[in-house]
């Protein structure tokens, strides 16, 4: 059977089960369109968040980041995971218990202000919609490569697939579709980091390959690899940040990032108990960290595998004892097809810069490196371009594995984006229908009103995800930045607070908001330009002209600190909460006596 | 919530455990993962050193066990003081 048909079996077969799903678990009530009726067994729910929170950007792009940012870019593994633990401890019991659907809502009842709430919402749409971009591309993208169809046409079948399931079954069907799509992309994810690391260094688990030995050569696999990339002039994969400050802040601003962002935090309004919040988190983050601790052996492996492939000496020995590949046996070598597949894409490209017939593949960056190719004859780099997408999507392919494992891990692919996108489709529709149309334009709609208008806007969500996704903003990469800084800087602190202090009220709540969006938008905008458009950015966005050093990446966690401190000062000079308030602070502390949740 | 003395000694008791576990929290990553890396720098694990493997894998083992942890003593805390659901 050919590649292609294994490919069209699996990602066919994935798609069945979710659209049967979604007849199964239809949302009858509104209750069960924002949080699937509260009866969502714990453990169920923890997986459902971590396919929720697994996107596009976790499958595919993660392991290709750190297999060439090394050691640094452990601030995506610990940011992304100890956000968790934030969630856990000090927001989701108690947004459990509050019991209603929204986060807006919350703020809005805490700070007893529907400007507050009007805030919430604004930040919350600017925020998933970025995200959703994202997603709809990446299910565009896998399909093209998968299914040779193109790009387009592959976001129409991701957008319908979608629809059917998020406009009909609400936060029941997607948590339920979510499910499955968490065992999909979880098998997808492992079975080929299993193969590659019995490959390299005969250990079963990716998490012991990583620092297990390297079977070729015999020496530890992180002494080999770093001491393959720096052979080429590469820094080491385990050497230390030039910037510790800045590590330092981006971890923390991915943490409470994550912490902060709507579509995770409506997961656990899910749940019967406030208990079950706890341990909620807790699971989410089990099947989490089953796809984070084998990202970095995933990144590793890749990145050796790559160089070896390069300099084939490189196996065993040095790099530079060998001679480099050579064109002709990329061309004619069987087991080498996986670049000229991706050569194609154009996402791979190799040119032969000094004639020789060899493909020499260094850093020519660095000075000492140059040196070196100067006297072999090289002039230049010769793998011109290799994009970090491609190093899980082409990991099966470089480890000569079955083609059923390809096809598994474009199911993965689609399934991590899918389920992402569903997540923060129904973060967006819950606050048009809720916070916006019942919240403050018609209080009064009925129940089967409001279950309409989640459904009308859910699909206009749609059409405008899929919209963006056809004609990406050029800025579309760079405004992840700004959601996880406004994340960070605006709705954990206020969430924080509201729970943690009786004293902050109304104004100190909506000060520390316009404080923390503020701030941190115009420290991003200078960087990348006002409102992402290209030109506008008043300083060059580079290293050397960063505040201490701190990248626009990193500034939510600075965002925060103001937001906490302007919070706090503002509150102390006015007047205290009513006194409902603060009976309402006191009652979201004690779990006893959490119901279901009303939208009233 | 009968009685507000024993509401308030349950909220400071759910404090002291919420530092308790965020000091954990922050030495396993931005201690041992990033600042206290260079000083840890003897040991080693694996072909790297500690810091390197708290900052990829540890800190994630870590956060797990906080959590269900940190969830068991709130159980626990929840019937002592009779605010269970």
């Amino acid at each position: 059977m050919d590649q292609f048909t294994l490919n069209l079996i699996f990602v066919g077969a994935t798609f069945a089960l979710y659209i049967g799903i979604a007849i199964w678990a239809r949302a009858g009530t509104t209750a069960e369109f924002y949080a699937a009726g509260q009866g969502v067994n714990p453990v169920l729910n923890g997986m459902a968040t971590g396919a929720d929170w697994m996107s596009a950007a976790s499958f595919i792009s993660m392991a290709g980041i750190i297999a060439f940012g090394g050691y640094e870019t452990s601030a995506y593994l610990m940011g992304w995971t100890g956000g968790y633990v934030l969630l856990a401890l000090l927001l989701a019991p108690y947004l459990r218990k509050f019991g209603k659907f929204t986060v807006p809502e919350f703020i809005g009842d805490r700070f007893y202000s529907g400007g507050a709430r009007l805030l919430a919402v604004v930040c919350l749409i600017v925020i998933s919609v970025t995200y959703v971009i994202g997603q709809m591309r990446g299910v565009g993208v896998t399909f093209g490569r998968f299914l040779e169809i193109s790009t387009d046409q592959g976001l129409y079948i991701g957008a319908a697939i979608v629809f059917a399931y998020a406009v009909f079954g609400g936060m029941k069907g997607i948590t339920y579709t979510q499910v499955a799509q968490y065992v999909v992309l979880i098998i997808a994810y492992t079975i080929p980091a299993i193969f590659i690391s019995l490959q390299l260094t005969g250990a079963f688990l990716p998490q012991l390959g990583l620092i297990g030995t390297h079977t070729a050569s015999g020496v530890e696999f992180l002494t080999k690899l770093d001491q393959v990339v720096t052979e080429l002039g590469f820094k080491a994969y385990t050497g230390e940040t030039a910037n510790m400050l800045n590590m330092f802040l981006f971890t923390m601003s991915l943490m409470i990032g994550t912490a902060g962002l709507p579509h995770v935090i409506i997961r656990f309004f899910t749940v019967p108990k406030v208990s079950d919040a706890r341990s909620s988190a807790g699971w989410a983050l089990v099947f989490i960290a089953l796809l984070y601790t084998v990202a970095p052996a995933v990144g590793s492996m890749a990145r050796l595998n790559l160089t070896t492939t390069m300099w084939p000496g490189a196996e065993q020995g040095n790099a530079l004892d060998g001679d480099a590949i050579t064109r002709a046996e990329i061309d004619s070598n069987p087991d080498l097809s996986w670049i000229r597949t991706w050569e194609k894409t154009g996402l791979l490209v190799m040119e032969d810069k000094n004639g020789d017939g060899m493909i020499q593949y260094y850093n020519d960056k660095s000075e000492a490196m140059n040196v070196i190719a100067a006297e072999r004859g090289w002039t230049g780099n010769e793998v011109t371009k290799i994009d970090n997408d491609i190093m899980v999507l082409a990991n099966p392919e470089i480890a000569a594995l079955p083609g059923w494992v390809i096809a598994l891990v474009a199911a993965g692919a689609l399934a991590a984006a899918l389920s992402t996108a569903a997540g923060l489709l129904l973060a967006i529709s819950s606050a048009i229908s809720h916070d916006l149309i019942k919240g403050s334009i018609n209080p009064n709609i009925s129940e089967k009103g409001e279950l309409l208008a989640a459904r009308v806007s859910m699909g206009f969500a749609i059409v405008v995800a899929t919209y963006l996704g056809l004609n990406p903003p050029g800025f579309a990469a760079q405004v992840v930045a700004l959601a996880f800084g406004l994340a960070a800087a605006t709705i954990f602190p206020v969430l924080m607070m509201g729970i943690f202090s009786k004293r902050i009220n109304k104004e100190g709540a909506i000060a520390g908001m316009l404080v923390g969006l503020i701030f941190t938008a115009v420290y991003i905008f200078t960087y990348k330009g006002w409102f992402f458009i290209p030109g506008t950015n008043m300083l060059e966005d580079v290293a050397a002209n960063y505040v201490f050093g701190i990248s626009p990446l990193s500034i939510g966690a600075v965002g925060a600190v103001l937001n906490f401190a302007s919070a706090y000062i503002v509150s102390n000079m006015t007047k205290e909460p009513p006194q409902h308030v603060q009976e309402l602070v006191e009652s979201i502390r004690i779990p006893r006596g959490a119901g279901v949740a009303t939208g009233h | 919530m009968s009685d507000k003395s024993s509401s308030n000694a349950y909220w400071a008791a759910n404090l002291r455990i919420i530092g308790i576990s965020l000091v954990v929290w922050f030495v396993c990553s931005f201690g041992l993962g990033i600042i206290l890396r260079p000083a840890l720098e003897g040991i080693s694990v694996g072909g790297a050193d500690l810091g390197f493997w708290f900052a990829q894998n540890g800190s994630i083992y870590v956060f797990l066990v906080l959590i269900f942890v940190y969830a068991w003593r709130m159980n626990k805390l929840d019937r002592e003081h009779g605010v269970e659901e």
